[in-house]
């Protein structure tokens, strides 16, 4: 495959499967307000994957279209990190996973947005403003849990303990990401992750949560070797494309 | 029906549609807090380009004429149509009055 159409599907996987968990929630919100607000986190996500899909499938030349890509493809061909397949357990799960993913969006696209390739910049400049809102909500979320109370924090570092050793990957360079360096197109996570290790670092200091001590961390995502949940969240989303694949809207 | 203990304060939701237009009510929301507060507002009722500016005031601030009081506050009124700046014309420049 070629690197860029790998690089496109890495970032497009990442949004499309956590816009897909976060639609899973829609009317199970604890209230109407936070049910409307995932689900509009869910479509910005959907709306930067569907860019990202419609131009790899460009690149790609295979006579795919974007839907192709998103919807009619195997579990070793997604790209994206483990940590955006994790179930919503509850809604501190759901929440901790947003803003780790949200800190890691804000700052990767804040790099992306400086991409030689002109349409990974666009989408990125795009996805920034979104990103710029989403983190807002999520980072307060972080102190609501944190500072509320006795249960609200337990069950958020409870999350943190247990989605830590995902949140590693998000920095794993793939080797496409690699090859795609020299000609500007793809981003030094190295960046991204010292930004996202002083965000995170203040947030879980002040909503008085603990990062967890345990190092361990288990990528594998990018290179499409996933959890056990990917291939229930695959047969629930391609269900209607395998079953009815001349649907249309 | 869910129980709404849990679900925060009510605050009430006013949106500016365009610089210098007056706010307008747009409904209510649900939350702990005025960052939460304001975000929820944003979330529920401005994502179809409604405004350009938000307010979110506590429901318990807001003081109001119930109904039962609603006669001895407005009726008085009715019966005296030289309040009203109807005898005018308005001139054609002013767009809103």
């Amino acid at each position: 495959m070629d690197d860029k159409v790998k690089y496109y599907l890495e970032i497009a996987d990442n949004a499309l499967i956590l816009s897909y968990r976060l639609s899973e929630n829609s009317s199970k919100g604890p209230f109407l307000e936070e049910d409307l607000a995932c689900t509009n986190i869910a479509l910005d996500l959907i709306g930067q994957a569907e860019s990202l899909y419609n131009e790899a499938a460009k690149l790609n030349g295979k006579g795919q279209s974007g839907d192709d890509l998103a919807y009619r493809r195997s579990e070793r061909d997604y790209f994206n990190t483990i940590l955006v397949e994790q179930p919503n357990k509850d809604f501190a799960y759901i929440m901790v996973r947003q803003f780790f993913v949200d800190v890691f969006n804000y700052y990767f696209h804040t790099e992306l947005s400086k991409s030689r390739d002109k349409y990974l910049a666009a989408v990125a400049t795009k996805a920034l403003k979104e990103a710029t809102y989403h983190i807002r909500r999520s980072a307060e979320w972080m102190l609501r849990f944190g500072n509320g109370t006795e249960e609200s924090n337990r069950r958020a570092q409870d999350a943190i303990d247990e989605l830590w050793k995902y949140t590693g990957e998000l920095f794993n360079a793939s080797e496409a990401d690699l090859n795609l360096r020299e000609s500007g197109v793809s981003i030094d996570l190295k960046e991204v992750q010292s930004h996202w290790n002083l965000k995170v670092n203040e947030v879980l200091y002040l909503a008085h949560l603990k990062k967890p001590n345990n190092e361990f961390q288990l990528p594998g995502g990018k290179n499409g070797i996933h959890s056990e949940y990917m291939g229930l969240i695959l047969t629930e989303m391609q269900y209607l494309p395998s079953k009815y694949p001349d649907a249309i809207w | 029906m869910q129980s709404t203990e849990n679900q925060g304060k009510l605050w009430e939701v006013f949106i500016q549609a365009k610089p210098g237009q007056p706010f307008k009510h747009a409904g209510s929301i649900h939350a702990y807090d005025k960052e939460m507060a304001i975000e929820n507002a944003r979330d529920v009722y401005t994502r179809r380009n409604e405004g350009i500016a938000l307010w979110v005031v506590p429901s318990d601030a807001i003081v109001a004429v119930t109904a039962s009081e609603a006669s001895s506050f407005f009726t008085p009124a009715h019966d005296k149509v030289y309040r009203h700046p109807t005898f005018y014309d308005l001139p054609d420049g002013v767009k809103q009055m």
